[in-house]
């Protein structure tokens, strides 16, 4: 079947607020304010938008943005499930959107105030619960409460299976810091660590999980211009075109605690996404400059490696070293610093860095970028996209 | 321990909790291919049959995979405590706490068997602990 959507559509436009743990403002403000931005960015006006996309854990109403932002009118608006499996997926959805004609400009927008208000991994998710979620009741009674802690068992088996250890999860997190260092929008910025600072900071689940496998809580806002390639080349940025985006989900799975499946070692999410994503863009992982590869959590940066092709099941561990995922190495990852560095904006920021280093402006520039490949939040139905220069 | 989160019954999962009530671990069997299923849902995947019974676990199996949490601190749970997800003998797993060890000797793979507890608020789950025997 040929792919319809690749080359269609393009990101054309990106926005942000500042990266804080505390915004001082509403969720509604911060998804006004990167709107905004990236409709100046893209040089659009508040009228011409005609498509909203956001993630269904967003708490800022579609007609709520329009009223702020004076949008006249719209013609598509869709939501995106599964936390922050759905950032990608947000694009894919404003994609099919503008190719097809439900829209010609489609705004993908992810505000949050995720560490002064509610927060994912709280202890306030284990206080009075009227009443848990079914899915939740095999887990919870047992103190498998929080998603460090789910991840935990899946990483503890990859871990036995493949004898990869703590510290080559804390391999991750030293490229991402390092990054993180140089870029002034992040929240590490400045502020690099070694893996001995990865090894001495304490556990959240032992013998798996240190603090620092485990991204920052971050508030703040993100958001995306889509419209079609041929449009967005008249815009007043270089497009980041869409080579590809796909969703993914897999036989078996839940949310976050997919422990009944044969083997428990992979992100089989992420491989169909990857297996799609490669077919409908004709690419293969060797075209891929850069990533950004979702970092919620260490260990399964590792295995997305693996999903996504760069490496064989199992020896992500060998693959991952500082030096090669680092700038100036063979795959530098998450060159904004990531979810650990920059902030946790649910990998919308993930995004903006994709198409940074297609326009050629990220803090951490790879030489010659030609595709990109972002990834979203893993453990979840997933998604993904790959981004090129015109 | 004397208090845990009460988990949620519904009717896909009511047969489940009566069973630990009465001392039973029980496994849903679709009737239509054989096949075992843990968590119970209302469909069998395989051959999409509505119809099944619930076999008794012999609750002995092994640690498939451990986690011990440490943050956030939770104020009615006792330190260290560990989260093992079990491979039971009949094929299927289950999320349950591993009691009575030394956190530092948990070893995947080791035999484990389970127990019950009662807990406040007539909250009653399936634990396990090493299998006591000899194999
Ligand atoms: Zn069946």
């Amino acid at each position: 079947m040929k792919n319809e959507l690749g080359g269609r559509a393009a990101i054309a436009g990106i926005g942000q607020t500042e990266f804080s743990k505390e915004s001082g403002r509403s969720e509604l403000q911060l998804a006004c304010e990167a709107t905004k931005t990236a409709l100046d960015d893209a040089g659009l006006k508040p009228a011409d938008v005609d498509g909203l996309v956001t993630f269904t854990a967003d708490e800022t109403e579609e007609a709520e943005l329009a009223r702020c932002l004076g949008f006249p009118q719209m013609t598509f608006f869709t939501r995106v499930p599964y936390g922050g499996g759905a950032a990608a997926g947000t694009v894919m959805q404003a994609a099919m959107a503008v190719a097809t004609g439900a829209a010609n400009v489609v705004v993908c927008y992810r505000a949050f105030n995720e560490r002064s208000g509610f927060r994912f991994g709280g202890s306030g998710m284990a206080g009075p619960m009227a009443s848990m979620p079914l899915w939740l009741s095999w887990y919870l009674p047992y103190g498998l409460l929080t998603p460090a802690a789910w991840v935990a068992l899946h990483a503890q088996r990859y871990m036995h299976e493949y004898g990869a250890t703590n510290a080559d999860f804390g391999k991750i997190a030293v490229v991402d810091r390092k990054h993180a260092a140089t870029n002034p929008n992040a929240w590490f910025y400045e502020r690099p660590i070694t893996l001995e600072d990865h090894q001495k900071s304490r556990w959240i689940i032992e013998p798996s999980l240190r603090l620092l496998d485990c991204c920052q809580e971050s508030d703040g806002g993100v958001a995306l211009v889509v419209t079609t390639a041929e449009r967005a080349r008249d815009l007043r940025q270089k497009p980041a075109v869409i080579a590809a985006a796909a969703q993914g989900s897999a036989w078996d799975g839940e949310m976050m605690t997919s422990y009944y499946r044969d083997d428990i070692t992979g992100l089989p999410e992420m491989g169909v996404v990857a297996k799609k994503l490669w077919r409908d863009s004709g690419l293969t992982a060797a075209d891929i400059q850069t990533a950004f590869l979702y970092d919620h959590f260490t260990p399964f940066v590792l295995i997305q490696l693996e999903e996504l092709g760069f490496c064989k099941p199992g020896e992500a561990k060998d693959f991952a070293t500082v030096e090669n995922l680092s700038l100036g190495g063979r795959l530098p990852i998450n060159t904004n610093g990531g979810l650990l560095g920059e902030g946790y904006i649910h990998g919308m920021n993930g995004i903006t860095e994709g198409v940074r280093q297609v326009r050629g402006t990220s803090c951490n520039q790879v030489e010659r970028v030609e595709h990109v490949l972002v990834t979203a939040g893993t453990g979840v139905p997933t998604s993904a996209l790959i981004l090129r220069r015109e | 321990m004397t208090m845990r989160l009460k988990p949620s019954i519904g009717r896909d999962t009511q047969f489940f909790w009566d069973g630990v009530a009465a001392q039973k671990l029980l496994i849903q069997r679709c009737s239509g291919c054989g096949k075992l299923r843990h968590p119970p849902r209302p469909m069998c995947p395989h051959c999409n049959s509505l119809a099944w019974e619930a076999i008794e676990s012999s609750g002995k199996g092994e640690v498939y995979s451990f986690a011990m949490p440490h943050h956030p601190p939770l104020p009615f749970f006792e330190y260290p405590y560990i989260v093992a997800l079990v491979q039971l003998e009949e094929g299927t797993r289950i999320v349950s706490n591993l009691c009575g060890i030394d956190p530092s000797q948990v070893k995947i793979g080791m035999p484990v068997e389970v127990f019950y507890e009662s807990f406040d608020d007539g909250v009653v789950l399936p634990l396990f602990r090493p299998t006591q025997e000899k194999p």
